[in-house]
C-alpha cells in the first residue's frame, strides 16, 4: 500500500524540517513556499517521511494509506 | 445583504461581571489579567468579553473557539492594528506597523530555519560557557537578570550574527528591559501617554538607536566584507538606494532588531527562570531531568543538534512551564469583519482575544490542571499535540510562533548545560517567585534569588 502527503497551508511556515528530513520529498523555496515534489512517495521513503511529518514544528504535514476511497487513516 | 442578517441574528458575546469605576475592565487588566480571564470563562464560557478602556474585546478560549481564531485569515482577524503598545517599541513602519505581506516576509527569518539550528545551538552553548565563568564554584544569583542578559547574546549572536553581538554589553539587556516594562495596558488609550514607563521606554529606545547607529558607523568606516564574513549588519549596509546613500536608516535598523530580538527574549529568559523553578520545586521532576542528561553527556559529546532533538524528560519539564506560566497571556486580533465563533458574532471593529493562560489549564482538558506535571508528555502521553487547540503557549495556526522550535532548542541547550554542571537551590520561599502582570509584556517579579554549586562527584558529576 503507498503512501499520500497532505498538507495544511494554513498551518505551514517554511521551517524546512520535512526538506531537511526528506530531501526528495519535500522542497523548500527560498521565500519559505513548500512543494512536495513526491505527494505519492514509494513505500521505501516512509521512515523518511515519517520523520517529516512528526518533527514538523507546526504539524502541518499528514500522511495516508493511500487506498483514497475509504477515509483517511491519520497516522501519528 | 442576506449574509449580514444571518450574522446578526447570532448574539454578541456576553459581557462579564466587575465592570470599573471608568467604565471598563482596564484597571482590573493592569492587575489582575488571569483572575479576569478566568472569570470571562467562568461566566460566559467558551465566548466572553470584557472592556478594553472604550473598546470591547471578545475573549475566547476552548478548542472551538481557539481553533476559529488561530485559523481566521488577516482579512477576517487582523494582528496589526492589535497591538498599539508595540508601535513605539519597534518604531515607524517595523512590524505591526507594515502591511500583511510585509509583516509575513519580515517574519520570515533565514535564520529560523531548520538547518541552521545545529549552529545555532553550539553558539549558545559557547555563550553560557562565557556567561558561566563568572560563576566561581558556588553562589548566588538573580536569575531572571543573569537569563535576560544570556538570551540578549544569544538571540543576537544566532539571529544578527556574531560580530553584532561582540559589540554588545549588559547595557543593551538593561534598555531592553525598559522596552519589556513600557507595554502598560494603558497603551490600548494612548501609547504615548504621559506615565513614567513610557517615558523610559522611549528614553531606552532612543539609546538604543545611538548604540546601533554607532556601531553601523564602526562598520561603514571598515572596507565592506566579502561572503562568509558578512552577517546582517553588513548585509543591510550594503543596500543602498540609487543615489548611493543607504536603503535603511539607523532607526529603523534598530526597529528591525528590536523587532527581531523582542519576540524571543522576555519569553525566553521567563521560560527558562519558570522552568528551573518548578524543577526546583518538584525535586522528582528535576532528578528525571538529570538522570537523562547524565545518560546523554555521558559520550562526552557536545550539545549538538542531533542529541537535542532526544532530550523527552527536558523537552516535557520546559513544556510544562511553558503550559502553566505562558509568557503571554493574552493574544489580541481585531475583527475585521463580524467574525462567528461558536453561536456568537464578534462584531466588527471589536478586539479578539485567545489566552494561553486560561486555555492551557482547562481542567477537563488537562488533569489537574494547576499541578506541574512534566510526565503529560512523556511515554504514552502528549497532551500538547492531543490538544493542538488547547495547548497554545505558542499560540497556534497561522501566526504561530515563528520562533518556537529556536526557542525549544535554545530552552533545551541552555537547561541542559546548566543542569548538567551545575546544582541550584531556591534562594527564596518557593511561593515568592511569580509573575508580574502589571505589563503586557510578562516576567517575573525580582528578586529571582537562586543558588548555585558546582556539582561535585557524590552528586553524579563526572
Amino acid at each position: 500500500m503507498g503512501l499520500r502527503i497532505e498538507l495544511d497551508e494554513v498551518l505551514c511556515q517554511g521551517h524546512g524540517v520535512c526538506e531537511g528530513e526528506a530531501p526528495d520529498v519535500f522542497s523548500l523555496s527560498k521565500k519559505g513556499e513548500l512543494t512536495i515534489l513526491q505527494p505519492n512517495p514509494d513505500e521505501s521513503l516512509r521512515p523518511q517521511v515519517e520523520a517529516a511529518v512528526k518533527y514538523c514544528p507546526t504539524h502541518a504535514l499528514l500522511i495516508f494509506a493511500d487506498d483514497s476511497v475509504a477515509g483517511p487513516d491519520k497516522e501519528k | 445583504m442576506t449574509v449580514t442578517d444571518a450574522t446578526t441574528a447570532l448574539p454578541t458575546p456576553p459581557l462579564v461581571s466587575g465592570v470599573g469605576e471608568d467604565g471598563s475592565h482596564l484597571e482590573e487588566l493592569r492587575t489582575d489579567p488571569i483572575g479576569l480571564m478566568e472569570r470571562v470563562r467562568a461566566e460566559c464560557g467558551d465566548v466572553g468579553s470584557f472592556l478594553l478602556a472604550d473598546r470591547p474585546v471578545a475573549l475566547l478560549s476552548g478548542a472551538e473557539a481557539n481553533e476559529a481564531y488561530f485559523r481566521a485569515p488577516e482579512e477576517e482577524l487582523d494582528q496589526a492594528e492589535a497591538y498599539p503598545f508595540m508601535k513605539p517599541v519597534f518604531g515607524e513602519g517595523v512590524v505591526f506597523d507594515a502591511s500583511a505581506e510585509r509583516r509575513r516576509e519580515m517574519m520570515h527569518n533565514q535564520a529560523l530555519r531548520d538547518k541552521f539550528m545545529r549552529g545555532h545551538a553550539e553558539k549558545i552553548a559557547a555563550e553560557i560557557d562565557r556567561m558561566v565563568e563568572r560563576f566561581g564554584d558556588r553562589g548566588e544569583f538573580e536569575m531572571l537578570d543573569w537569563f535576560a542578559e544570556l538570551t540578549i547574546y544569544t538571540s543576537t549572536t544566532c539571529l544578527i550574527g556574531p560580530k553584532f553581538r561582540e559589540d554588545l554589553t549588559a547595557e543593551f539587556a538593561e534598555l531592553f528591559h525598559d522596552l519589556e516594562k513600557g507595554t502598560d495596558a494603558l497603551a490600548f488609550v494612548d501609547p504615548y501617554l504621559d506615565i513614567p514607563s513610557f517615558h523610559r521606554r522611549d528614553a531606552a529606545r532612543a539609546e538604543l538607536v545611538e548604540l546601533i547607529d554607532a556601531i553601523l558607523q564602526k562598520r561603514l568606516a571598515q572596507p565592506a566584507p566579502e561572503g562568509d564574513d558578512r552577517d546582517l549588519v553588513d548585509v543591510l549596509l550594503s543596500l543602498r538606494n540609487e543615489d548611493g546613500s543607504l536603503m535603511f536608516s539607523a532607526d529603523y535598523v534598530t526597529g528591525m532588531f528590536i523587532s527581531m530580538m523582542f519576540a524571543g527574549h522576555h519569553t525566553t529568559s521567563t521560560t527558562l527562570s519558570w522552568t528551573l523553578v518548578e524543577l526546583l520545586r518538584n525535586p522528582e521532576a528535576m532528578a528525571a531531568v538529570v538522570e537523562e542528561l547524565d545518560e546523554l553527556y555521558s559520550d562526552g559529546r557536545s550539545a549538538s543538534y542531533q542529541a537535542l532533538r532526544e532530550m523527552p524528560r527536558t523537552e516535557a519539564a520546559i513544556k510544562e512551564a511553558l503550559r502553566l506560566h505562558p509568557p503571554l497571556i493574552l493574544l489580541l486580533r481585531v475583527a475585521k469583519v463580524p467574525f462567528e465563533v461558536c453561536g456568537h458574532v464578534v462584531p466588527e471593529g471589536w478586539l479578539v482575544g485567545a489566552t494561553p493562560a486560561v486555555s492551557n489549564r482547562i481542567d477537563s482538558v488537562f488533569p489537574d490542571a494547576d499541578r506541574y506535571d512534566p510526565t503529560r508528555y512523556l511515554d504514552d502521553r502528549h497532551e500538547d499535540l492531543d490538544n493542538p487547540w488547547n495547548w497554545i503557549p505558542f499560540g497556534a495556526g497561522r501566526h504561530r510562533c515563528v520562533g518556537a522550535q529556536f526557542a525549544m532548542m535554545q530552552l533545551k541547550v541552555i537547561l541542559s548545560v546548566l543542569l548538567k554542571d551545575w546544582t541550584f537551590e531556591l534562594g527564596q520561599p518557593a511561593d515568592s517567585y511569580v509573575n508580574d502582570h502589571s505589563k503586557m509584556v510578562v516576567q517575573m517579579n525580582r528578586p529571582t534569588t537562586v543558588k548555585y554549586h558546582r556539582r561535585t562527584a557524590a552528586e553524579g558529576a563526572r
